[in-house]
C-alpha cells in the first residue's frame, strides 16, 4: 500500500485517526447512554434534598472524591468491608457521578448510617479525635461556615434540565431549607444518605 | 440490551478488527521494494521503506488472534454471552459461596454458644477482635476505650446495660440516647445550680456552697430524677448514664456538664445487624463482652 498519501496529507491522517479511535468510544461508552440499567434509578431512589444537595457541592470544592472513591466493586473484599456492590441505577441522579479512581481514605458509596451524626461532626472537625491514626485533613471552618442558599434553587434547576426529578415545591423551598445552616450540616446530610437505598440484608 | 445495540455493537467491534487486520496486511508489502531509500533526508538521515520486522508483525497478529479468542469466550460481543459463561456477578457468587463453605462452620459452631461462652473461647475473640477493628473501632477506639461522646467498652461501665443480651442488643439493635435540652426550662442559674449538684454526686465539686448545692437538689428532683434516678445511678433500661460514678461521656468539668444540661445529647448507636449480619454480632459482642469480663 501507498503509504505516501497519508503520510504527506495531514488532513486525511486527521480523519483516519479520528476514525480508529472513535470505535473504542462507540462500541463501550455510546451503547451505555440507552440502557435501562445505566439510565433508570433503582427503585426508591431519591434526589438528593435541597441540604444534601449543598453537602454534595462541598464535598466536590473541598476534593473529597480525591481521596475516596463512591464504587463498592463485586468483590468479597469489598462488599465485606463496605456492603453491596454499586449499582448503576443508583448514579443515575449524580451530575457528575462521584465515584472516584483513587482510595487514600475508604470508600464512602455506603457509609450513609453507618456512624452517628455526632462522630461525622467530630471527625470531619478533626479526624485525630476519634481515629487516632487518621491522616485526614480537618476541616473544622466547615461547623463555621453558614449557608445562604443563594444558589440552591438555580442549581436544583440546572440539575432538572439534565433529568434529576426536582419538583417545583422542592425548587421554591430550597433556599429557606438551606439558610442558616452550617456547611457541616450539610455535608454530614449528604453522608448520611450515601448509599442507603440498597441496603445488605444478610 | 436492545438486538438494535447488540448489532451496533457487533458489527463495530467487527468491522475494527476487521480494518485493523487490513491495515497490518497490506503494509507487509513496500512500494519501493526492499534496499531502496524514500529519497527523504534530514540531517543526512535517510529513509528506507522496509516492512515491519517479523517479530511486530508476529506480535500484532497474535493481538488480533488473542482478541478474536476474548471476545469469544467472554461476554462483550452484544447480547452474546460467551462460550466460557463468566459474568461479573457470577464470579463474585462463587466467590462469596466459597468463602461460606470455609467460615459458614466456624460461625455456625460460635453460633451455637451463648455469648458468654464464645467470650471464653479465643479463636472466636480473635475474630470478634477483627469485626471490632473494622467496623466499631471508630467510633469507639481501636483500643475500644471511647473517646468524648464515643462510650469506653473496658470500664464495666454501661449505659445500656453490660449483660451478655444487653450488649447483642445494642450492637444489634443500636441505641438512640436523648438528653433534652434544659437550658429554656431550668434557666441559666438552674444550671449553674445542677451542674453544682451533679458533680457533687460523685465528689467532684468542692466549691459550691451548700446553698447553691440545696437549690441544685430541688431542680434536679423535679426536672433529672425522673430518668437518671433520685440518687443519680441512672436507669439502664433509658440509657440514662449513672452520675455518680466516675464515668463521664461528655466530660466532668463544669463547663462541659453544664452544656451538656443546657443544649442536651443526642448519642446515637447504629443498628449493625444489617451492616454486619448475625453471625458477626454474635462475635463481636462476645468480644466486647470478652473486655470488661474479667
Amino acid at each position: 500500500m501507498n503509504h505516501d498519501i497519508v503520510e504527506k496529507n495531514i488532513g486525511l491522517m486527521i480523519v483516519g485517526i479520528v476514525i480508529a479511535i472513535s470505535f473504542g468510544g462507540l462500541v463501550e461508552i455510546v451503547p451505555l447512554f440507552f440502557q435501562d440499567e445505566t439510565t433508570q434509578p433503582v427503585a426508591g431512589l431519591k434526589p438528593n434534598n435541597a441540604l444534601q444537595l449543598e453537602g454534595r457541592d462541598i464535598y466536590i470544592r473541598e476534593g473529597c472524591v480525591g481521596c475516596h472513591s463512591q464504587m463498592i466493586r463485586p468483590f468479597r473484599a469489598e462488599t465485606e468491608r463496605y456492603g453491596h456492590y454499586s449499582v448503576a441505577g443508583e448514579s443515575v441522579y449524580d451530575h457528575p457521578f462521584l465515584w472516584g479512581s483513587k482510595r487514600t481514605g475508604p470508600d464512602l458509596a455506603r457509609v450513609g448510617q453507618r456512624y452517628s451524626d455526632d462522630w461525622h461532626r467530630v471527625h470531619l472537625i478533626n479526624p485525630r479525635d476519634v481515629v487516632p491514626a487518621s491522616i485526614m485533613p480537618a476541616y473544622p471552618f466547615l461547623a463555621e461556615n453558614k449557608l445562604t442558599g443563594k444558589y440552591t434553587a438555580a442549581k436544583m434547576k440546572a440539575l432538572r434540565i439534565v433529568g434529576v426529578p426536582y419538583t417545583d415545591e422542592d425548587i421554591a423551598g430550597a433556599a429557606d431549607a438551606v439558610r442558616g445552616k452550617t456547611e457541616l450540616d450539610a455535608i454530614v446530610a449528604y453522608l448520611q444518605n450515601l448509599g442507603t437505598v440498597i441496603t445488605q440484608k444478610r | 440490551m436492545t438486538s438494535f445495540w447488540s448489532w451496533w455493537i457487533i458489527l463495530l467491534t467487527t468491522t475494527n478488527v476487521v480494518l485493523v487486520t487490513w491495515l497490518l496486511f497490506a503494509n507487509r508489502t513496500t512500494t519501493l521494494g526492499g534496499g531502496q531509500t524514500t529519497g527523504h533526508i534530514y540531517d543526512g538521515i535517510e529513509e528506507y521503506d522496509n516492512p515491519l520486522p517479523g517479530w511486530w508483525f508476529q506480535m500484532f497478529v497474535v493481538t488480533i488472534v488473542f482478541a478474536v479468542g476474548y471476545v469469544a469466550y467472554y461476554p462483550g460481543m452484544g447480547n452474546f454471552k460467551g462460550f466460557g459463561g463468566w459474568t461479573s456477578l457470577g464470579e463474585y457468587q462463587e466467590e462469596m459461596a466459597e468463602a461460606e463453605t470455609k467460615y459458614g462452620p466456624i460461625y455456625a459452631k460460635f453460633n451455637t454458644m451463648s455469648v458468654e461462652d464464645v467470650a471464653k473461647d479465643e479463636q472466636a475473640v480473635q475474630m470478634g477482635q477483627r469485626i471490632f477493628s473494622n467496623n466499631c473501632s471508630l467510633c469507639h477506639g481501636s483500643d475500644a476505650r471511647g473517646s468524648f461522646g464515643f462510650p469506653n467498652l473496658t470500664d464495666g461501665s454501661w449505659l445500656y446495660g453490660g449483660t451478655a443480651d444487653a450488649i447483642k442488643t445494642s450492637v444489634s439493635e443500636g441505641r438512640k440516647g436523648q438528653m433534652p435540652a434544659w437550658g429554656a426550662v431550668i434557666g441559666e442559674q438552674g444550671v449553674t445550680d445542677v451542674t453544682a449538684y451533679v458533680r457533687s454526686l460523685s465528689g467532684l465539686e468542692t466549691d459550691a456552697d451548700a446553698n447553691q448545692l440545696a437549690s441544685g437538689k430541688k431542680v434536679y428532683d423535679a426536672t433529672c430524677s425522673a430518668c437518671h434516678g433520685t440518687d443519680g445511678t441512672g436507669n439502664q433500661a433509658l440509657g440514662a448514664p449513672n452520675l455518680a460514678d466516675n464515668s463521664w461521656l461528655y466530660g466532668s468539668s463544669p463547663a462541659r456538664v453544664a452544656y451538656t444540661i443546657r443544649t442536651g445529647r443526642n448519642g446515637v448507636m447504629p443498628a449493625w445487624k444489617d451492616i454486619i449480619g448475625e453471625d458477626r454480632v454474635h462475635l463481636v459482642s462476645a468480644y466486647i463482652y470478652s473486655l470488661s469480663d474479667k
